[in-house]
């Protein structure tokens, strides 16, 4: 029996009473959202360089302000972030800083529940802001293509998303694909697991050529590869790594950035014209210390930089409304203090995104968060 | 077998009597089976690690790099040969129930080779930290995991320094001229093994009981790469790196004893009543359910407190629960486990080391390799997803190819299901075309992705 992968999906579709297909979206906006587990250090990556407390309390970890990439007069980004630095000027990159979740501890795993559920404090909520996100979209289109071999939590819920990874083993025959098939047709869960694995296979198509899994240019263009088609989801979700940099801060934090920086273009580049329609939020769980620890490093902390990219953004800007560095600014004496909630911003982004109304946005995806959106216009028109 | 085991054998009979053959498997264990006994041990291994330290500190700037990437390439032969070791002792294992209760301890209190340094050391971690005390006590088993050299550099408490302590100020000293070395204090480890390995996360610790027991941590670290005099030693204590003083920790306070100090905050640790609960609640639901009875994690937890933190006396109390047989096969297997199971249903007594690195990787659950301290996700539900589906249906092809037609899928599946063998699945796999495609079909069945 010799069946290719198109024919095959083709049979499958007969099969299966109804695999999860992607309709032609209701929008043409992507929305992508990198996460960065681990806590990655906001005052490294956009550098408050005008504060004098900054070097004085990084001390050899502070970067120069002469190796930095100048943003303005107060901020300037870590000099392995060329590309999206080149993005700021043409207006397409807005880094916003001191910002931060509900979350006030310091444990990466309920930190990281908190900014993947969307809840007040851990495990409140079971599902993830992004997939209830999708409920609330306008039309078809409503899925989610998450580039990990996984579902990551803030995917996670009632709507069926689908996950993508590069593997490297064979395909296996189609006889034997056909066979799984019919033996899932019972199982609810493996019904939906497998016809999701089946669409993602057959979209991510000629991305797949000569990539590899480290290399964060090629998961970019991965994940255009699925947002750029007219009939793609309108939502990934990329998962990085490595982030918690309790010692040798330096040079790990640089290669961090520039595999961060390198995925960014990845997708640009991978989007083409879909580019203008992207809008790509960087976030993390929560900051680092704002003084260097004893092993080269940072220790967990609470503010942090998040970032807002793509051809959609109205960029060029830093959202800060920077509390300071000396000791008393600081949160509990150690941390950069919030001055603005993540919830807030994600909420008035996914609202401005998708052009939903924002008090539903915020009800949806962060219950029991403030309705009141004090973050100025974030997208072009 | 499925439940607490790792998977029935084609060549075992299907036991008649299964709690009666769990209890026997607590007296018959044997830490160091034939596998592991090929494997190189941590002795041998921080020797490796202390000469490459001399001979990088030794050589020319220009040779560093070249010291150390000698060193990586034997640490990763080290560890292909010990993940086969492992591998291999799952395989074979006549106690698979204590077999997978060694897993169960190397993710909780995991090191990853994600931090390349220790790539050499993650096998001697379990061989030497995990493996001789799974039969123990608690605080015996959570002290050897703490001092191994492997978590000792994963979580930097090995350069951790007390400020005040004779180092700490040197370096303070020193610091103020132009050679701005910044070594201290490191909270890491003592985090973790608060956060993940005992009283488990908001439990109510606060941030100054981490700063406090990481100051009561400083002095454990490495042996010295001195080769003068050196004694066979995988740890130490350095008293000059000790950060002076009396500590208090969750309302305790301990004096200044020296090595003392964290040993004796380890023991209150190991025996507080939160731990119980947090080490009842992983192991009900790393064996029963991702949401586990609550009365089942109460009795655990009960035991381990009248026990002292005893782990035979709570692995019992386990296997006489009724709600761990009455669940339903419902949690879907990690991919380790699934192809522990997988291998074990072929008649399998070994895949080549590499292989079975190789295999791990495909899977998305690289031995030694999760990607924080918390180890991997114990829930089925972090590993039901599409694109990992696909990948067992691949790697179920491969597997039965390389069985070819030997092995009649239909007389197998009753033998390795036992009770559990669904009409449809006995069907399909007798309407299959071929006898490898059969053999895949059983292994992806939903009844074999399950337990």
């Amino acid at each position: 029996m010799s069946l290719d992968r198109r024919a095959f999906v083709g049979a499958s579709a007969l099969l299966a009473t109804s695999p999860v297909l992607f309709a032609q979206a209701a929008t043409e906006r992507r929305f992508v959202f990198i996460i960065q587990r681990g806590a990655a250090d906001g005052l490294n990556t956009v550098i408050p360089y005008a504060d004098p407390a900054y070097g004085s309390t990084r001390g050899a970890l502070a970067l120069e302000a002469g190796t930095a990439l100048k943003l303005d007069g107060s901020f300037a980004l870590h000099p392995s972030m060329a590309t999206l630095h080149g993005l700021y000027g043409a207006g397409q990159a807005t880094l916003v800083h001191a910002v931060a979740s509900p979350y006030r501890d310091r444990s990466h795993f309920d930190g990281q529940n908190v900014l993947e559920t969307g809840g007040r404090a851990p495990h409140q909520l079971k599902d993830g802001w992004l997939n209830r996100l999708l409920g609330l979209m306008p039309g078809g289109g409503r899925t989610a293509v998450a580039l990990s071999p996984a579902v990551p939590l803030a995917l996670r819920g009632a709507v069926d998303v689908t996950t993508y990874a590069p593997s490297a083993l064979p395909p296996a025959d189609q006889d034997l694909m056909l066979r799984v098939d019919q033996l899932y047709a019972k199982d609810a869960q493996l019904h939906a697991l497998w016809s999701a694995a089946l669409d993602a296979r057959d979209m991510a198509g000629d991305a797949r050529g000569g990539e590899r899994r480290n290399d964060s240019a090629a998961l970019g263009r991965a994940a255009a590869g699925f947002l750029a088609r007219p009939d793609g989801p309108r939502i990934a979700m990329i998962e990085t790594s490595g982030w918690d940099t309790h010692s040798a801060q330096a040079s790990r934090l640089a290669t961090q950035l520039k595999a961060l920086d390198s995925l960014i273009g990845g997708l640009q580049a991978g989007l083409g014209a879909a580019w203008s329609q992207t809008v790509v939020l960087v976030a993390t769980e929560f900051g680092r210390t704002v003084a260097a620890n004893g092993t080269g490093g940072t220790d967990h902390g609470t503010g942090a930089a998040a970032m807002l990219v793509g051809g959609a953004v109205l960029g060029g800007r830093i959202i800060a409304d920077w509390p300071g560095l000396k000791p008393s600014d600081l949160h509990e004496g150690r941390d950069l203090r919030p001055t603005l909630g993540l919830d807030t911003l994600v909420s008035s982004l996914c609202a401005e995104v998708f052009r939903i109304d924002p008090e539903r946005v915020v009800g949806a995806l962060f219950p029991g968060s403030a309705t009141a959106s004090p973050v100025p216009r974030l997208l072009r028109a | 077998m499925n439940r607490f085991g790792l998977g029935a054998r084609p060549d075992e009979p299907i036991p008649q009597e299964p709690q009666r053959w769990l209890h026997a498997q607590l007296e018959r264990f044997d830490a160091l089976p034939p596998p592991w006994r090929r494997a190189a041990r941590t002795p041998a291994l921080v020797d490796a690690w202390l000469a490459q330290q001399g001979a990088v500190r030794r050589a020319p700037e220009g040779q560093r790099s070249r010291i150390r990437e000698d060193y990586l390439r034997e640490g990763r032969v080290a560890y292909v040969a010990a993940a086969g070791a492992r591998t291999d002792s799952a395989l074979r294992s006549p106690t698979p129930f204590v077999e997978r209760l060694v897993h169960f301890w190397s993710n909780h209190f995991a090191v990853s080779v994600d931090k390349l340094l220790i790539v050499g050391l993650a096998g001697g971690f379990e061989a030497d930290a995990i493996r001789p005390h799974v039969m123990g006590r608690f605080e015996d088993l959570l002290w050897a995991a703490v001092l191994h050299p492997a978590m000792l550099l994963y979580l930097d408490q090995a350069q951790s320094i007390g400020p005040r302590s004779l180092v700490g100020t040197r370096a303070a000293m020193r610091s103020t001229d132009s050679q701005q070395r910044t070594r201290g204090l490191n909270e890491n480890l003592a985090r973790e093994i608060l956060e993940l390995h005992t009283l488990g996360v908001r439990s109510g610790y606060t941030q100054d009981d981490v700063t406090e027991f990481a100051r009561a941590l400083t002095g454990w670290t490495l042996p010295s790469d001195d080769t003068a005099g050196r004694v066979a030693t995988t740890h130490r204590y350095v008293a000059a790196m000790h950060e002076p003083g009396p500590r208090t920790i969750l309302g305790r306070s301990y004096p200044d004893d020296g090595e003392q100090q964290a040993r004796a905050v380890i023991r209150d640790l190991a025996l507080a009543p939160a731990t119980g609960r947090h080490i009842a609640l992983k192991l009900a639901r790393h064996f029963v359910a991702d949401e586990p009875p609550a009365a089942l994690v109460q009795r655990l937890a009960d035991r381990f407190a009248r026990s002292g933190g005893d782990l035979p006396s709570v692995y019992r109390a386990l296997i006489d629960s009724p709600e761990a047989w009455a669940a339903p096969n419902a949690k879907f297997k990690s991919p380790w486990d699934w192809a522990i199971s997988g291998l074990r249903a072929l008649g399998r007594q070994e895949l080549p080391p590499q292989q079975a690195v190789n295999l791990m990787n495909q899977l998305g659950q690289p031995v030694w390799r999760p990607g924080s301290p918390a180890g991997y996700d114990d829930a089925g539900a972090a590993w039901a997803a599409p694109d990992a589906l696909l990948r067992r249906v691949e790697v179920a092809q491969r597997l039965a190819t390389q069985a070819g037609s030997a092995i009649d899928a239909r007389s197998l599946a009753p033998r390795v299901l036992p009770g559990a063998l669904s009409e449809d699945t006995a069907g399909a796999i007798a309407r299959a075309e071929s006898a490898s495609t059969a053999l895949a079909l059983l292994l992806v069945s939903p009844e074999f992705l399950r337990r």
